[in-house]
């Protein structure tokens, strides 16, 4: 346990800001994450791999000399198509099964990309500089990279982007239809196969628009996959369905909680933290919402 | 109970003990193998009590596993020598096990990869098995990864680096009298497991288990208190993961926590696909699974070279997909005679089925 965040308080309100531009990110791909599980009613154990790939197609433009920030244009468009591509090979197969069917089957693409990733990536730990810049607050005493700033712009801006589109265009409402009810969407005309598919693809480009932001600010490595799945799925339980004020809160939450967990335990044990957290959070709801119950002797 | 084994069954019984038994010794190169081959079965079997019977399909009997090798090990270093010291030197020249420290150690090793597991299993169970459905699955892969992660960051045993399990004292024997001695050390386990798994599934246990699969709540009203049978069998299932994680330290020799203990990419995927690959809720099924999965990877994964994972990944896709009963299912389709089902073909061929 190191305490030297509560020695120095200007620690307090840098790991505070790093946590509220961490959150947003995780935010955004919990978004995503929500979206197709109230749509499609699956849980895409592959979300991390999907927002990793989408980091690399970045990277991609980084090595060939591209400036990484139009990676933001460039890989929501890659992903996409993508998603579409998962999801004729496989998701259509596990859409309508139980959940479990759809967890191990995403969990195999999981592997899946993560080891096609190491192919062609390679196994190291690899970042797309941006040469943002850094901004000082507070005389020079906390350091806010802009790269930081200019992803948490970004994916706010995502976000506002995809809810408008949601509530105006007629997929969205087409979305939004077969959420609330898919055969009675069927019945009146909406093609549910197309609304799925183009659900994964929407979910796939946002975890492109993450995955490219996630490529300037931290690090990208073939399998840190799973953990950002973990937290979209722990957002997504706090905060409920449909409920983006509260995933942006729930995110902003996570991230702080990240920061903290890294100062005070030390950076090796801060995925740790977060899969505990998961596991605190799952137990915490399970005796929330269980009835008293009472037995015969 | 032996009374109720049918002739047939009793044939199959000594068919497959005299393979275990012969077959390594024919085959003697390939009794590592063999080994394994053994401990997928145990993995399979265990995870058919939760997965299968009852329905609470788990991602996390990996950390009994982990945890099991963990303490195994970490015993039979920790009874003759300092844990710490032996860690920060790899475990090399300086400590040597004499021939009796080393089995002293190995056998309260062994009770105590089963034994706290298990208890880990009771004390968490309250509270993870009252989770349903897909939080369950999405806690207990929590669990498994959160273990291997904690396990990486503790000095005691390694950390990220892992710790060496006790070498085999060269005293008594080479490496091959050492394969031999692990090999009947595991079939011993295996039988035990087989054994009371198959008294089990004979009792009302696997009927509440069934029930909790089918309809935890009608279960629950019907009297039947769920949740002590639910946290028996996670129980159950710990002890013999958690044995089987002690002698898996033992044979492969080097605990590390991500690749060997807590490997929620091989061991932990792999439990769960054999079993659905075997069929889900059968005695057989999983036994069935482990076996042809181990074939399979034994046979392809050095034709696959730096590809396994891939050929991973598109095998859970396609057992998922397009074999979700498993073998057991699928030949209980084809061939329900062999399972005692009485099929009136006239009633058969009336059967309109609509589409």
């Amino acid at each position: 346990m190191d305490l030297l965040i509560f020695e120095h308080p200007i620690l307090i309100v840098q790991a505070l800001m790093d946590g509220v531009l961490l959150g947003i990110l995780f935010a955004l791909i919990a978004y995503g994450m929500a979206l197709q599980w109230g749509v499609m009613n699956i849980i895409n154990i592959a979300q991390g791999e999907l927002v990793i790939m989408g980091g690399y197609v970045a990277y991609f433009l980084y090595m060939y000399g591209i400036h990484p920030a139009y990676g933001v244009i460039v890989s929501p468009i890659v992903m996409y198509f993508v998603g579409i591509g998962i999801y004729k090979l496989v998701i259509n197969k596990v859409v309508d099964k139980d959940l479990f069917t759809s967890i191990l089957a995403t969990f195999g693409i999981s592997i899946l990309m993560m080891q096609l990733m190491n192919f062609v990536f390679g196994a190291d730990v690899v970042v797309a500089q941006s040469n943002f810049g850094t901004t000082m607050l507070f005389d020079n005493s906390v350091t806010l990279p802009n790269s930081k700033i200019f992803a948490s712009a970004v994916s706010v801006l995502a976000a506002i982007v995809l809810v408008l589109y949601m509530k105006k265009s007629k997929l969205g409402r087409a979305i939004r239809a077969t959420a609330q009810n898919a055969r009675a969407a069927k019945i009146l005309g909406v093609d549910t196969e197309k609304v799925y598919a183009s659900t994964f693809g929407i979910n796939a480009a946002l975890c492109g628009v993450a995955g490219a932001l996630i490529a300037i600010t931290f690090t990208l490595h073939p399998y840190v996959g799973l953990p950002y799945t973990v937290r979209s799925f722990m957002i997504v339980i706090v905060a409920g369905l449909g409920n983006l004020p509260g995933v942006a809160l729930s995110g902003m939450g996570l991230g702080v909680f990240e920061e903290f967990a890294d100062y005070l335990l030390g950076t090796e044990f801060r995925i740790a933290a977060v899969f505990l957290l998961l596991v605190l959070i799952l137990v915490y709801r399970r005796f929330k919402l269980a009835r008293s119950r009472e037995y015969l002797k | 109970m032996l009374s109720n084994i049918k002739k047939k069954d009793l044939f199959i019984y000594l068919g497959v003990l005299a393979f275990a038994l012969i077959a390594p010794n024919v085959f003697s190169d390939y009794r590592i193998q063999f080994t394994f081959w053994l401990v997928l079965i145990i993995l399979a079997i265990t995870w058919n009590i939760q997965g299968g019977e009852m329905g609470y399909n788990t991602f996390g009997n990996i950390m009994f596993f982990g945890v099991g090798m963990y303490v195994c090990s970490g015993i039979q270093i920790g009874l003759f020598f300092d844990l710490a010291e032996w860690t920060v030197s790899g475990g090399e020249k300086t400590f040597v096990h004499t021939p009796d420290q080393y089995f002293q150690g190995l056998w309260i090793g062994l009770l105590a990869a089963a034994i706290i597991p298990a208890i880990i299993a009771l004390v968490i169970g309250y509270g993870v098995l009252g989770l349903r459905g897909h939080y369950f699955a999405i806690c207990t892969l929590g669990i498994g990864i959160a273990s291997g992660e904690v396990a990486g960051g503790i000095e005691l045993i390694g950390a990220g680096q892992g710790m060496t399990a006790p070498p085999w004292p060269k005293d008594i024997g080479g490496t091959e009298y050492r394969n031999e001695f692990f090999y009947y050390l595991t079939l011993a386990l295996f039988v035990m497991t087989f054994v009371f798994i198959k008294w089990l599934y004979s009792t009302r246990f696997r009927l509440v288990l069934n029930a909790i699969r089918d309809n935890e709540d009608k279960a629950e009203a019907m009297g039947i208190e769920t949740m002590r049978y639910k946290i028996t069998g996670w129980v159950i299932s710990a002890f013999f993961v958690g044995l089987a994680g002690g002698l898996v330290g033992n044979i492969v020799g080097y605990i590390e926590p991500v690749e060997v203990a807590f490997d929620g990419r091989e061991m932990g995927v792999f439990m769960v696909l054999m079993c659905i690959l075997g069929g889900k809720g059968t005695l057989w099924g999983p036994v069935i699974g482990a076996s042809v999965f181990h074939i399979f990877k034994e046979s392809f994964w050095s034709f696959f070279l730096g590809w396994q994972y891939v050929a991973l990944g598109v095998l859970i896709i396609v057992i998922v997909v397009y074999l979700p009963e498993g073998i057991m299912g699928f030949l209980r389709e084809k061939k329900p005679e062999w399972f005692g089902e009485v099929m009136d073909e006239e009633d058969r061929k009336a059967q309109v089925t609509l589409d």
